[in-house]
């Protein structure tokens, strides 16, 4: 609407300026002086529409990509909670995970999940946040331009590395330490503290956005008062941005959830309820990826069964980040 | 004004303005103490990053070259004619070996495959060592221990392999990376993978590139942002970006593969692959991986449009241009580094992707380089994943070595967005 202002004096300019050249200059004069009224509404430019609509059909596929996710998903999901082997209380009560014996219970997929989460989360959190303090707080400019690229490094090796890593580097150091009869081969502990790894540079990236913006009249103010630095930042500046640093770890949390590779090389292939870290176990994502890697065949019911699994992984993953962004909108300080 | 008052009598201390005492002074102390302590927490934990960012490249370079222990069927001294070493052999000698050592058959297969009149020396020589020395590796070392341990590692390869050879072997080699891929470990390559990954590297950018742009000016200069429509374009780009590659792979798996099945095996063309027809193919892995970074594109693309100052655009409208005369001449080639620089960071996020492509259908072993966007594939970070779950050693050396070229390639395109950002923003400080 505010643009129609301009293109109207476009529509005049053009007018004024090809009365000129075509020589006819009373033309000209006709439109600046009486004649008829000029015509001020916009003109209906068909290409410009067109262009329009081609990009909101851009815009529109996002959209489209998320139906297809929930069709997909949910489609496959129902047909396979319409096979009678299957039904939802045996899926969230059932502790045994058999395709070949008809067993159907998602726990042992779903504490592996968590399991491997919550190992990721107790390394990359403190460390994640310590960092972000360590740059926001502590670190000069010089030494944070040195450090943000390295970590950024970190954040851009493909996740596939990350699981050889696992499974070369971690699984022999913690056999060596713990012993080879505690530790097996595949075990998600290792898989847990790779994933906690590759989400450090996520965690300390978000919360020092937030902890750096905090204003720092607030740091001043708390100097003034004779904190230490610790005390400013433990006290003032990390309360302060504590709705960024949350959302920060929600994020890493639903990241470490999704992961695949990591787990699907050195977590263990082969369902198996059980609660110990350093036992073979297969998570959420890693069963979809070994299951889908061989020759599947459609509309069996292991090929429906991935599906329905991808689906409360969709749901947990979303759910993670529609309360992480509510977190910021509804806790946000605002100093300004 | 009297709690004011009460206040001061209370806080000021019969000495001076500031508190003094042992108590007092005592507690500062501690306070420091527990700050620098905490200081040194916090260097702790940055330290740990770097470290585990070191460990695990030299994990990397540790498994990529080192001492192998070889076993050959027949010694190449044995083939040797007339005192003349194999590698010194004429043609046609070779020729000769390699017909009295393999059977008829493979021998006329080779013929078939091309005439033995036509194949040079080296590649006779290949052929020799291939079926007739018939290398095989019994073990491999570490470079660490290959520098560190190099007696014992004799030592073990003479107690274990008695009669083998050891040497020095870099798993990275020119040949490594020309060869395609095979089931033996020392004459596989991922020239496959390689060729693969650009394929669907391809297919990615020219699916998501304009789309992507696309969405990111219709955001940015065309939709208002209070109608609801919009807002829910704009939250849902957010929470696709949120979403884990994995069901990519399932959305690509059940629409790209199978409903778009006609399509995506190249059949509404007649050509493709008719043996296997199916959707596994690289269209699919392209435009799955296409959707995945679509989502990075647009964010990253709104950022750069946004940076635009509306004083450009204010011009443009001022001189009677239309919007989408102001958006292509004015706002876009500003915009055009940083969407540039976003769309190379989310191509880098593509090429190291796997589980989608996993889920979408990789060939587990292909030995042909892909020929057309119908064709089955594979990519760097699937090969890396085969070799990764095998259980012998030589895999994991070969899996380490196309880590490094992955890397590599990861690392040229990350360079190449920073230089990009730099450079845009040298010539913007100038103007």
């Amino acid at each position: 609407m505010t643009r129609s202002a301009p293109i109207a004096q476009a529509a005049i300019s053009a007018e004024t300026m090809r009365g000129p050249v075509a020589g006819a200059e009373s033309k000209g004069e006709a439109v600046l002086g009486g004649g008829p009224p000029l015509d001020l509404s916009r003109k209906p430019r068909v290409t410009e529409s067109l262009i329009q609509g081609f990009l909101f059909l851009c815009g529109a596929i996002s959209i489209l990509t998320t139906l297809g996710i929930v069709f997909v998903l949910g489609r496959e999901s129902l047909l396979f909670f319409a096979n009678e082997e299957v039904n939802l209380w045996r899926f969230f009560g059932g502790t045994e995970w058999q395709p070949a014996i008809g067993r159907f219970g998602i726990w042992p997929l779903v504490t592996a999940t968590f399991m491997a989460s919550l190992i990721a989360m107790a390394v990359a959190l403190p460390v994640g946040l310590c960092i972000a303090i360590y740059l926001s707080e502590y670190a000069s400019q010089r030494t944070r331009s040195i450090l943000k690229p390295i970590l950024e490094v970190l954040a851009g090796i493909p996740t596939v590395v990350y699981g050889y890593f696992a499974l070369t580097f971690m699984t022999p150091f913690l056999r060596g330490i713990l012993g080879r009869d505690i530790v097996e081969i595949y075990n998600t502990a290792s898989a847990g503290m790779v994933i906690g790894i590759l989400v450090v540079p996520l965690v300390s990236s978000m919360s020092e956005d937030a902890l750096s913006a905090v204003p720092n009249a607030l740091r001043q103010a708390s100097y003034g008062l004779g904190a230490t630095r610790l005390e400013t930042a433990v006290r003032i500046v990390l309360p302060a941005a504590l709705s960024g640093v949350a959302a920060a770890f929600i994020v890493a949390i639903s990241r470490a959830i999704g992961e695949t590779m990591i787990v699907a090389i050195a977590a263990g292939a082969g369902p198996n309820f059980t609660f110990s870290p350093f036992r073979a176990a297969e998570t959420m994502t890693g069963h979809i990826v070994r299951i889908s890697g061989g020759d599947l065949s459609y509309d069996s019911i292991d090929y429906n069964s991935i599906f329905a699994i991808g689906l409360l992984l969709f749901l947990l993953t979303l759910s993670l980040n529609v309360l992480s962004q509510w977190i910021v909108r509804r806790y946000r300080e605002e100093y300004e | 004004m009297n709690f004011i008052h009460q206040r001061q009598t209370v806080s000021q201390p019969a000495e001076g303005l500031m508190p003094s005492g042992t108590a007092h002074h005592e507690q500062v102390v501690a306070r420091q103490r527990r700050g620098r302590t905490w200081a040194v927490v916090f260097q702790a934990a940055v330290l740990a990053g770097i470290l585990a960012l070191c460990a695990l490249l030299f994990n990397i370079l540790n498994q990529s070259f080192g001492y192998v222990a070889i076993v050959n069927t027949i010694d190449p001294s044995e083939l040797a004619v007339e005192g003349l070493p194999l590698n010194e052999l004429p043609k046609d000698k070779l020729v000769e070996i390699l017909e009295a050592n393999i059977s008829a058959g493979l021998m006329r297969r080779y013929e078939n495959d091309m005439p033995f009149t036509e194949r040079s020396r080296e590649n006779v020589h290949d052929l020799i060592l291939e079926r007739v020395v018939e290398p095989q590796v019994q073990a491999t070392w570490g470079l660490f221990d290959s520098i560190f341990a190099r007696g014992s590692v004799f030592a073990e390869a003479e107690e274990r392999f008695p009669g083998s050879e050891v040497y020095f072997r870099s798993w990275l080699t020119t040949s490594f990376i020309s060869k395609s891929q095979s089931s033996e470990p020392l004459r596989a390559g991922v020239r496959t993978a390689i060729f693969g990954s650009l394929w669907v590297v391809a297919i990615t950018i020219l699916f998501s590139f304009p789309i992507g742009v696309g969405a990111a000016i219709y955001l940015e200069e065309y939709a208002q942002k209070e109608r609801l429509l919009n807002r829910l374009i704009q939250t849902n780009i957010n929470n696709l970006a949120g979403v884990p590659s994995i069901i990519y792979g399932m959305l690509g798996l059940a629409i790209f593969v199978r409903i778009l099945e006609v399509i995506t095996s190249g059949a509404f063309l007649g050509i493709g692959d008719q043996s296997t027809a199916n959707g596994r193919t690289i269209l699919s892995a392209g435009l799955t991986l296409g959707l995945l970074i679509l989502p990075l594109i647009i964010i990253n693309g709104q950022e750069a449009i946004r940076a635009v100052p509306s004083s450009l655009r204010q011009a443009g409208f001022g001189l009677g241009a239309t919007h989408w005369q102001v958006i292509w001449h004015h706002v876009l080639p500003s915009a055009m580094p940083g969407v540039l620089t976003g769309t190379i960071l989310a191509v880098s996020r593509a090429i190291g992707e796997t589980a989608p492509l996993v889920v979408v259908g990789a060939s587990t072993f292909i030995a042909l380089d892909p020929s057309g966007p119908f064709s089955k594939f594979t990519v760097l970070p699937i090969q890396i994943y085969q070799w990764t779950s095998r259980p012998q050693d030589e895999f994991r050396n070969l899996a380490a070595a196309a880590i490094l070229v992955l890397l590599i390639l990861l690392l040229s395109l990350n360079a190449s967005a920073v230089l990009l950002r730099n450079r845009f923003d040298r010539s913007r400080a100038v103007s």
